[in-house]
């Protein structure tokens, strides 16, 4: 039986710029020229006003946990990782986004509320690289 | 809607519940729709609109022998049964159709002839930005609102276990619940976890069954054997696919959106509310379901819950039948939150409320991703 691997994003023609910069090394939001809304995920028009003029920037990649689960039934391809936590980080330009925080003990002791955080790109393909997110404060 | 306008005058769920081996998921919704037909009297060629979700209408109507000249299947979760019952008001003040069956089956359990259930496409804003990340099906997508929540708003693991534990005392006096045994906030916390922080017992269950409901013109209404039960305030609304782009974890907009729009539709006020249905997939969503539809303010209900309010003699009854942490859980349980609004509408509840006389079904779809509120009442205003 083959094995199952961990599902790997496809990108759409909206969403390439933004798979691009992972694989670059920056984690790119995108800003509306018209009302100055900063959004995620990408799309070729502002969420908020509906303008098309839209712009791509690289985000600082800080921000803080915003919350998580620490699941301990893993999805096909994640048996080696659980228990693991499904994290939301919070941008500090705004936007959350979910993900995995690495290079720490996936408990809730190690894991705390607001704890800042920046990005940390994994890559899983030859195409594609996971913005993921690792400790910044003194939390072991 | 016209408030009053339309009634429910047929309800019926599966003849079975639980683990049912000799049904499709197609056999559930017919078993169903059948039992709702018998309740009030009617045959499938009285039928001239179906809403369903989960299967196609055209499935369910075709196999019914039904020949329809309305349809809705909006299919936005287990939600999609409150938004049909809505759909179905406007349609019959339309004059689009007189009388509608609206039913669910689900193999949730057993999984015969269940539709897939499977991974995202890798190209939808869920197969980019959620799937890798590994989340395993609502346990774990339902849940990420919760730290935040209790971060924010105080919430403590004992308040939330204790949602558990008095759905459990509502069960234990329902006969077809599938869960009777008393439990009690340990037993929550020391149960298996699933998902921090998320215990099994904070998870709802996973059966077979079905539900229907039958809707006709209010005035039409008497000529039923059935008591009617009019529906006087709906609601719905949608947010977003992806948990992680909620605007706000403490809270649903949907929630909100929908339960606003069914409380002005009408006309009354929480204080007129008898008895209360909101969709418990997991413990959270009570909690946020009594805070968004205004029965309680922000950060209040799990100490609302906790004082008894909620449980049987409570102020506010919730959750009668147990609710899917303890009665069923097929995967789309907003029709189960319907059929009980109607059994204690009715006055034949297991776990009846003395003179109920208005009864609000808020039921969820996704993981806060769609929300449908229904209101209901056995007077007609």
């Amino acid at each position: 039986m083959a094995e199952i691997r961990k599902p790997i994003p496809q990108p759409t023609p909206e969403t390439q710029d933004f798979w691009d910069g992972t694989k670059s090394g920056e984690l790119r939001l995108q800003r509306c020229r018209a009302c100055s809304n900063v959004y995620f995920p990408p799309r070729p028009f502002c969420p908020k006003c509906a303008s098309r003029k839209v712009e791509s920037f690289v985000s600082s990649g800080k921000g803080k946990l915003s919350t998580y689960i620490i699941n301990t039934r893993p999805a096909p391809g994640f048996e080696a990782d659980a228990p693991y936590a499904i994290a939301v980080v919070e941008l500090n330009e705004g936007p959350r986004l979910m993900t995995s925080i690495v290079g720490v003990a996936q408990t809730p002791e190690a894991l705390p509320i607001d704890a800042p955080v920046e990005v940390a790109f994994e890559s899983v393909s030859e195409a594609i690289s996971l913005p993921k997110f690792r400790l910044t404060g003194g939390a072991k | 809607m016209k408030p009053g306008s339309v009634a429910i005058v047929g309800a019926a769920e599966t003849t079975e519940m639980g683990l049912i081996t000799d049904l499709s998921q197609l056999g559930l919704h017919a078993d169903a729709a059948l039992n709702a037909l018998a309740d009030c009297g009617l045959s499938p060629k009285d039928i001239d609109g179906v809403a369903t979700a989960g299967s196609s209408p055209v499935e369910v109507a075709y196999y019914l022998g039904i020949t329809p000249t309305w349809v809705d299947g909006t299919s936005v979760g287990g939600c999609s049964f409150m938004l049909h019952v809505r759909h179905a008001a406007a349609a019959i003040n339309e004059g689009l159709c007189n009388t509608v069956l609206i039913t669910h089956g689900e193999s949730g359990k057993s999984r015969i002839g269940a539709g897939g259930w499977g991974a995202p496409s890798r190209q939808t804003l869920q197969g980019q930005f959620e799937a890798p990340y590994g989340p395993s099906g609502p346990p774990t997508m339902f849940t990420i609102p919760v730290l935040r929540y209790m971060q924010d708003l105080g919430l403590t693991h004992e308040q939330l276990a204790m949602v558990a534990v008095v759905q459990r005392e509502w069960a234990g006096m329902n006969p077809r619940a599938s869960f009777h045994e008393p439990i009690t906030v340990d037993d929550v916390l020391n149960s298996r976890m699933i998902a921090y922080p998320f215990h099994l017992l904070e998870c709802c269950l996973v059966t077979d069954g079905g539900g229907a409901l039958i809707l006709t013109s209010a005035d039409r209404a008497k000529d039923f054997p059935t008591k009617p039960v009019y529906v006087i305030g709906t609601g719905e609304s949608v947010e977003t696919p992806m948990v992680s782009q909620m605007e706000d974890f403490t809270t649903s907009k949907a929630f909100r959106v929908s339960g606003k729009k069914a409380f002005d539709e009408a006309g009354i006020s929480h204080e007129d509310v008898d008895h209360l249905m909101i969709y418990d997939a997991f413990a959270h969503l009570p909690i946020y379901g009594l805070e968004d539809l205004g029965f309680v303010g922000r950060g209040e209900a799990a100490q609302f819950i906790w004082d008894g309010n909620t449980r049987p003699g409570g102020k506010l009854p919730l959750n009668t039948n147990g609710g899917g942490l303890s009665y069923m859980h097929s995967g789309m349980y907003g029709m189960y939150a319907l059929q009980e609004s109607v059994r204690q509408l009715r006055g034949i509840a297991p776990a009846q409320v003395p003179n109920a006389k208005i009864s609000i079904a808020h039921g969820v779809g996704g993981m806060f991703a769609a929300a449908g509120t229904i209101i209901m009442s056995n007077e007609r205003p």
